[in-house]
């Protein structure tokens, strides 16, 4: 099987001659760096998707590598929405950056029982391994890096909607600009999470929520009126 | 303002940051990926406490306390053990999504060697959702985060013994960096990635800070204790937690019959799975009566991985297992406030030994101790800088490590490094593993010196500057080397069996001869062992 790998010296992405099968991605790139090619370069971790370090694109779609089967003359690419540093590692500040942008916090947590139910609402959107598969799959960031963001974005519903959390007005107002009225809910952070978490969704719920507090999408204030959050692109 | 650097930004060194920060210190956390990518992810059974009826913390003491084999401080594990409540509160408070029972209490399960349960657990994600719970709470406090910097060495000032600060390499730029400080706290995680593919740990548990810490003269206590976990996926070493056993789990021999208590300790469930494999040729983990309603709820990870790496599915099929290197008893010698020989040098964490787990380490102990030793390192820490400021005193350590690193880079690479280090894994897996015997151990030795001796022949063949990992990879690669050689010398003058530590042929207990601790230093670059209670 032929792997190519986009690396960051060169155009052309390179092929690499492997004889596997039925193996992951990241087994196979750890064989090519160990006997093959000890300059390619690619960050990983634990090997079983939960720190979120191997996120890289396969034939343009956001993968883990330590999940990923990859097939005969898959593309390997890095991240998108971030600059290469090299070959498949990318800066990766934009993590610490929109987490605190959005205040993605617990601001007091009440000590107290919580039913099993109040809680499986948070369970999957507390999953996220901040990959930043999302991040990379989001085409705003095409017209405004400032975007707070899918992942960020999750994780503001996630402590918002804790129900052991009391204050969260202020979390709804660190993101109204730059933020969940941006999103044109185009869905494409959902398909590319590994943990199955719907980034477009726990969206939708924040603009409910805000709007709610009497927050209103500056979109539709333009007097456009037409704009109902389709993607433009 | 006193600062207060802490190398590591997994469980322990986030919550050192949170308390040092509290305790009105200025905090830096130097991480060598990200915080989030941390060895803490990957713990999926729970954090032990007492809440409610049934049990007792004397119970959590004499559980514990059994589990060390002698080894256990009884005033540090009941330190750690009094304060669990209290750090589980705490965990709460800052809004780690907790599981919950029907009355809506934390909810808990057994583990193995615990008389109740009292693992208290977010489902299988304990260490994940607790990981970015206290990453969000240090972005709330303004935590200052330097990614992706490799720890070279500690600063020392050796007229005075006193920490000043560390040295690393900035892995994207590939310059070597350092930082000064008032205390340091080294909270980097075990060894457990020696083992290589027979180790169910981060490819970065490669125990630098330990190296590190016996390089700045820090005293290492107990590395031949390394707990092997009894079910990790027989091909690629990844974990089954212990709470498929807790929930009712089976273990299976090859005619698929029962051979032990699930839910004994683990080194005692590990050496019966090795047996039956030795004897049998495979063990299975068998969940398909929990039915799938209960693994895709509690166990969905377990599930995944499963799926992904042994190609079964837990709910219809027998899961294949094998034990694994899991976890680090040994560590960097602590005293009871955290710090080390090196004056100011603090550590905690599975790169400590706070002397709580002792040869064994029950399961749902490493995530209390992180919380508890992390917020008491941490505070101490801080207020050690307040009262004894560091004065600006000249050190060539960053000199030496620079010089170092350019020397590294021209090594001759007539050996191949990779190769050497999948031979170390082997043989650590076959003769540093759960049975051991002298003559293995010692033929270990004579590898692990032989490629002591080949390093400078070896070396990383990527020249470049820019975020070369082949460089950062061969020099985790040393350490594992200088953790591997200690490990073995202590496994042979440890000439009896207990805990973690099984000798085939010295079986018994000896508490006359080894009731006591393996100290192990350096005095000029030599290694220095000694038992000491």
């Amino acid at each position: 099987m032929k792997i190519l790998v986009k690396r960051s010296h060169e155009e052309e992405p390179q092929g690499y001659e492997v004889d596997f099968e039925n193996v992951t991605l990241l087994t196979i790139l750890n064989h090519v760096k160990t006997k093959v090619d000890p300059t390619l370069t690619y960050s990983q971790g634990c090997r079983s998707g939960v720190c979120g370090s191997c996120a890289v694109r396969v034939n343009g779609r956001e993968v883990l590598m330590c999940e990923y089967k990859p097939r005969d003359g898959d593309l390997v690419e890095p991240m998108r929405n971030a600059s290469v540093i090299r070959d498949l590692v990318v800066e990766s500040s934009a993590v610490e950056r929109f987490n605190r942008m959005a205040n993605t916090w617990s601001e007091a947590s009440r000590e107290g029982n919580v039913s099993e139910e109040a809680m499986h609402g948070i369970e999957t959107q507390s999953d996220c391994i901040l990959c930043t598969a999302c991040y990379s799959a989001c085409p705003v960031y095409a017209v405004n890096p400032d975007f707070i963001g899918p992942f960020a974005l999750t994780r503001v519903w996630r402590y918002v909607s804790d129900p052991r959390q009391s204050q969260s007005d202020a979390k709804i107002a660190a993101i109204q600009t730059s933020g969940i009225w941006d999103c044109t809910l185009c869905g494409e952070c959902v398909p590319v999470c590994p943990q199955g978490i719907a980034p477009k969704q726990d969206i939708t719920m924040l603009r409910t929520k805000s709007s709610m507090l009497g927050y209103m999408d500056p979109n539709m204030s333009f007097g456009g009126g037409l704009d109902f959050g389709s993607p433009m692109f | 303002m006193a600062k207060v650097l802490i190398i590591g930004g997994g469980g322990a060194g986030l919550v050192s940051a949170l308390s040092a920060h509290e305790a009105g210190a200025e905090v830096v956390v130097m991480t060598k990926t990200l915080p989030t990518r941390s060895q803490t992810s990957m713990a999926q059974g729970g954090m032990n406490a007492v809440l409610g009826e049934g049990d007792s913390v004397a119970n959590h003491i004499a559980d514990t306390l059994k589990s060390s084999a002698g080894l256990g401080n009884e005033k540090q594990i009941a330190f750690m053990c009094e304060n669990a409540l209290d750090a589980v509160r705490w965990c709460n408070t800052m809004g780690l999504p907790f599981s919950r029972d029907a009355s809506g209490e934390i909810a808990r399960r057994r583990l193995g060697g615990a008389s109740a349960p009292r693992a208290c657990y977010a489902q299988d994600y304990t260490g994940l959702k607790l990981l970015h719970t206290l990453y969000d709470q240090c972005l709330k406090a303004g935590i200052t985060f330097l990614n992706e910097r490799f720890l070279l060495n500690i600063i020392v000032d050796e007229q005075s013994n006193r920490a000043l600060g560390a040295t690393c390499l900035n892995i994207p730029t590939g310059d070597v960096e350092e930082i000064r400080a008032e205390s340091v706290i080294l909270a980097t995680g075990g060894y457990g990635a020696l083992y290589g593919r027979h180790s169910t740990n981060s490819v970065g548990s490669t125990g630098d800070g330990i190296a590190a810490a016996i390089r700045a003269g820090a005293r290492l206590a107990d590395l031949e204790f390394i707990q092997f976990h009894p079910t990790a996926l027989k091909s690629s070493s990844i974990l089954i937690s212990e709470s498929a056993r807790g929930a009712g789990g089976f273990l299976l021999n090859a005619k698929e019959e029962r051979f032990t208590d699930e839910l004994g300790p683990r080194d005692v469930v590990a050496r019966a799975i090795h047996d039956e494999i030795v004897s049998g040729g495979a063990v299975y983990l068998d969940i398909r009566h929990l039915g799938e309603k209960f693994i895709a709820h509690e166990l969905p990870q377990e599930r995944k991985l499963a799926q992904i790496y042994e190609g079964i599915d837990p709910v219809h099929d027998l899961i294949p297992i094998k034990p694994a290197a899991h976890y680090s008893m040994g560590g960097i010698e602590v005293n009871n406030e955290c710090m080390t020989s090196v004056s100011g040098l603090f550590a905690v964490g599975e790169c400590a030994n706070h002397k709580t787990h002792g040869a064994n380490r029950l399961g749902g102990n490493s995530l209390l101790e992180l919380v508890v030793f992390g917020r008491h390192c941490g505070k101490n820490a801080a207020e050690f800088g307040e009262n004894k400021a560091a004065s600006a005193l000249e050190n060539n350590q960053i000199t030496k490590d620079t010089n170092y690193v350019n020397e590294v880079m021209s090594f001759s690479n007539q050996i191949d490094f990779y190769e050497k280090q999948e031979t170390l894994a082997e043989v650590f897996y076959t003769n540093v593993g759960l049975v051991r015997d002298n003559s293995g151990l010692n033929a270990a030795l004579d590898v692990i010196s032989q490629i002591k001796k080949e390093l400078p022949l070896m070396g990383p063949k990527d020249k470049s500057k820019i975020c070369n990992t082949n460089l950062v990879e061969f020099i985790e690669f040393g350490n594992k080397i200088e953790l591997s050689e200690i490990i073995a010398i202590s496994a042979i003058n440890r000439s009896e069996s207990r805990g973690a530590h099984y000798r085939g042929d010295v079986p018994a207990r000896d508490d006359a001869l080894f009731g006591a601790h393996t100290i192990t230093w350096k005095e000029d670059g030599v290694l220095c062992t000694n038992l000491m209670k």
